[in-house]
């Protein structure tokens, strides 16, 4: 079931939730005020670590083309390996925070959210807009949050089964292994062009600029990196394969781990009404998983295991989220507010337990979550921008004119 | 990606193998792997090392940087540079006047620096900054430059630092041969405080056309250009039928303005204001400027820039409106604007705003 009404749902008055606002608030004032040559540092270290892995993978599997196969097999492992993690660093830590503006204070243009495109099929700009905005401004409201399920799964009871959904755990194992195409047609929103209702103009737009992106991408890794390792071209193209392959399943599996454990609530459209900040900030916290680690697989993890903190303070630095974890914990312990973590092999299990419960009708399963309030069917997808609030298209010039 | 170099006849294959290397690095550039090896070895954005800082005097420094990739050494002797320098991990840009001459063959240039009351800037960059440190540069820029062929005869105003870009003039006459009949008065506070004493000496007594009058205002007094008996006319008699450039402090520059006025030749005066106008009263909204459409609006104190850009009809990017997805940020070319969440202020050139949160100080120009 779904929640109608923050307030109402955390036993808290108007008063209270205010109160938690201001709190946040100043959590978030005092990281603003903080930030400094350290964090600089931290992101810096970062991309020159995440390139020097890339470069050795890169040249790694160019060099040890012509070897004899006895050292030829561990170099090239060893590439494969860099080159995956590498695309992981690239998509999670450092992308993906980029593009949130997280670095933005810096004032460095070559570290910047207006500027940054990362390695992956997805074009930045319809990155920023299907989850920058949507994802981050509806989290798990049913109808307006598109990446519950991501047009593909039935990932919320109250979505309406279709038999088509039978074919879920297939469905998962693919939208695993391919996830990274799957994020780049995720902006299109699929679910709208089934029913006709996208754009025609906008689609194709949309249409060009991932055709570009992924041309380019596909044109690096499956052909001229292949084409420079000679006559075993075929080893680095599996290389290739394999380091995409790990990025993708790597993703996904931390993606899903954000919203779709068992203390991950979704909302009504009610919600949205009058929502005010403080509102806002409940919601995420209600709407939303972390799970624990060490620090190394918090950073592969591009810090999504602090992904409450992460909804909270979306652009706050990474390497700030554990301390700001500590402060958001003690809050929630305060005023009673439940805080969703557990093991990543917990949170992903509990994922898994969704993905095949829900794809039988509701009558088939129970479920897992803790009882909210409405009942509610709704379609899948999300609601199209007039349905919505207010938005134009375009998304201005410095990622039109780069196109 | 934004690859800003202006590409140049003998570059052009060098540039070509970059362009086609770009398949390889895809998303990024290859300088943003080249730079691994050198910081240097971009052109991405210019970049420069500090390679040497000299003491000038007590608090100024002269700062040797040697530029990056995509760095012409062309620059006209008096134009300024942006230097972009990390402090507490944020990139803060102010602009110098080049000191150096330009040189084709140059492997540096030079930019001196004062350190300004309250400029925590230029105290950082004249006493902070270790050789060896990375900074940004912006190409040079500004009229207040030395012609080719030079005039004949030439008359350079000068108070306290004002005189780096006098300087840069100077050593190119210098190097080119080109030393004509020129008068140079340069006040300055004390004499210890006066940047490029000897050197400019020195060029007194190798070129007999250079004319050096030296004031020490502490103890002297204000140069004061009407005075009789040492005003302008004792010290330079045919001031009126000189070229003259005068770099100083914002009420010397007024009052050498007003006096070229009245002569009525104010054609013949070059003026480089190194002090920024704060402009407006620090107070709340001011006009509202986008450089790409033209359109210009004035905006009060509670306007949001979104909003206003959405009123004046500009296509301006937008999302969640409430500071969470930066989907709204945009390049702000100058000005300032007010965070309305914490009442912190951007007031760099070139800085990304947030326009859904922030509200105009005084006058500001957008890249929209």
């Amino acid at each position: 079931m779904a929640i109608a009404d923050v307030k109402e749902y955390c036993h808290l008055t108007p008063e209270e939730v205010e109160q938690i606002g201001a709190e946040l608030d100043a959590i978030r004032a005092e990281i603003e005020e903080s930030r400094g040559d350290k964090d600089a540092a931290y992101i810096n270290r970062v991309i020159t670590t995440q390139r020097w892995m890339a470069a050795a993978a890169r040249i790694g599997m160019i060099v040890s083309s012509p070897m004899d196969k006895k050292v030829r097999g561990p170099v090239l492992a060893a590439s494969t390996i860099s080159l995956g993690l590498a695309k992981i660093l690239e998509n999670m830590e450092i992308g993906h925070n980029v593009m949130h503006g997280q670095w933005d204070w810096m004032n460095d243009p070559e570290i910047h959210s207006s500027t940054w495109e990362w390695d992956t099929g997805q074009p930045a700009e319809q990155w920023k807009h299907s989850h920058n905005y949507i994802h981050h401004q509806f989290t798990n409201v049913l109808g307006y949050d598109n990446d519950i399920g991501y047009g593909v799964l039935r990932m919320a009871r109250e979505q309406k089964w279709h038999p088509v959904n039978l074919g879920q755990p297939l469905y998962n194992a693919l939208l695993a292994g391919l996830f990274q195409w799957g994020v780049a047609l995720h902006d299109l929103d699929l679910e709208a062009i089934r029913k006709g209702k996208k754009d025609p103009k906008e689609m194709k737009r949309q249409l060009k600029q991932i055709a570009k992106k992924g041309r380019n991408q596909i044109l690096k890794d499956y052909v001229l990196y292949p084409a420079l390792s000679g006559k075993q071209w075929k080893s680095t193209l599996k290389a290739n394969a394999t380091a995409n392959f790990m990025r993708n399943v790597w993703s996904y599996l931390i993606i899903f781990c954000g919203h779709f454990p068992d203390g991950a609530l979704h909302f009504t459209e009610d919600e949205l009404e009058d929502e005010t900040r403080a509102e806002w900030y409940l919601r995420q916290v209600l709407g939303t998983a972390n799970f624990e680690g060490s620090r190394l697989l918090h950073v592969m993890s591009g810090s999504l295991g602090y992904q409450i903190e992460h909804h909270l303070f979306p652009d706050l630095p990474s390497n700030r989220y554990p301390e700001i974890a500590v402060k958001v914990r003690a809050l929630c312990d305060k005023y009673d507010i439940p805080y969703t973590t557990g093991p990543l092999h917990q949170q992903y299990g509990q994922v898994l337990r969704v993905i095949h419960k829900l794809s039988l009708p509701n009558k088939m399963t129970s479920d897992d979550k803790p009882p909210t309030g409405v009942d509610i069917t709704v379609e899948h997808g999300r609601r199209k921008a007039e349905e919505r609030q207010q938005r134009r298209l375009e998304l201005g010039g410095w990622s039109r004119s780069a196109s | 990606m934004t690859s800003a170099t202006s590409e140049r006849g003998s570059r052009l294959s060098w540039e070509g193998l970059r362009k086609a290397a770009d398949t390889l690095t895809t998303p990024l550039l290859p300088d943003d792997y080249l730079t691994l090896l050198n910081p240097l070895w971009s052109s991405r954005e210019l970049r420069g090392r500090v390679e040497k800082v000299i003491p000038e005097t007590e608090d100024a420094a002269t700062l040797v940087i040697r530029p990056g990739w995509g760095w012409h050494y062309d620059h006209r002797p008096g134009q300024y540079v942006g230097i972009g320098v990390q402090v507490g991990g944020k990139f803060q840009w102010r602009s110098y006047s080049v000191s150096s001459a330009p040189r084709r063959s140059g492997r540096t240039l030079a930019i001196t620096v004062r350190a300004m009351p309250e400029g925590k800037l230029s105290e950082h960059l004249v006493k902070g900054l270790a050789p060896g440190t990375i900074v940004r540069l912006a190409t040079p820029q500004g009229d207040f430059a030395l012609p080719d062929p030079p005039p004949a005869r030439m008359l350079f105003l000068v108070g306290g630092s004002g005189i780096t870009p006098v300087m840069s003039m100077l050593r190119t006459l210098d190097r080119r041969g080109t030393m004509g009949d020129i008068v140079l008065h340069y006040s300055s506070t004390t004499p210890e405080r006066m940047i490029f004493r000897d050197e400019i000496a020195a060029l007194r007594d190798k070129h007999p056309g250079l004319t050096f009058h030296a004031r020490h205002t502490d103890s002297e007094g204000i140069f004061e250009l009407a005075a009789g008996d040492s005003g302008l006319d004792a010290v330079c008699p045919d001031w009126r039928e000189r070229e003259t450039w005068a770099c100083g402090p914002g009420p010397m520059l007024d009052a050498v303005e007003a006096h070229w006025e009245v002569a009525g030749i104010a054609d013949s005066l070059h003026l480089e204001r190194f002090s920024l106008d704060l402009g407006g009263d620090g107070g709340e909204g001011g006009s509202l400027s986008f450089q790409n459409s033209g359109k210009t609006i004035e905006v009060d104190g509670a306007t949001t820039v979104l909003e206003a850009g959405e009123s004046a009809g500009v296509g301006m990017p937008y999302g969640c409106r409430m500071g969470i997805c930066h989907t709204c940020t945009v390049t702000k070319i100058s000005g300032t604007v007010r965070d309305l969440r914490n009442g912190a202020e951007f007031d760099q050139p070139n800085e990304q705003v947030q326009t859904c949160v922030t509200v105009p100080v005084g006058p500001c120009v957008l890249n929209l």
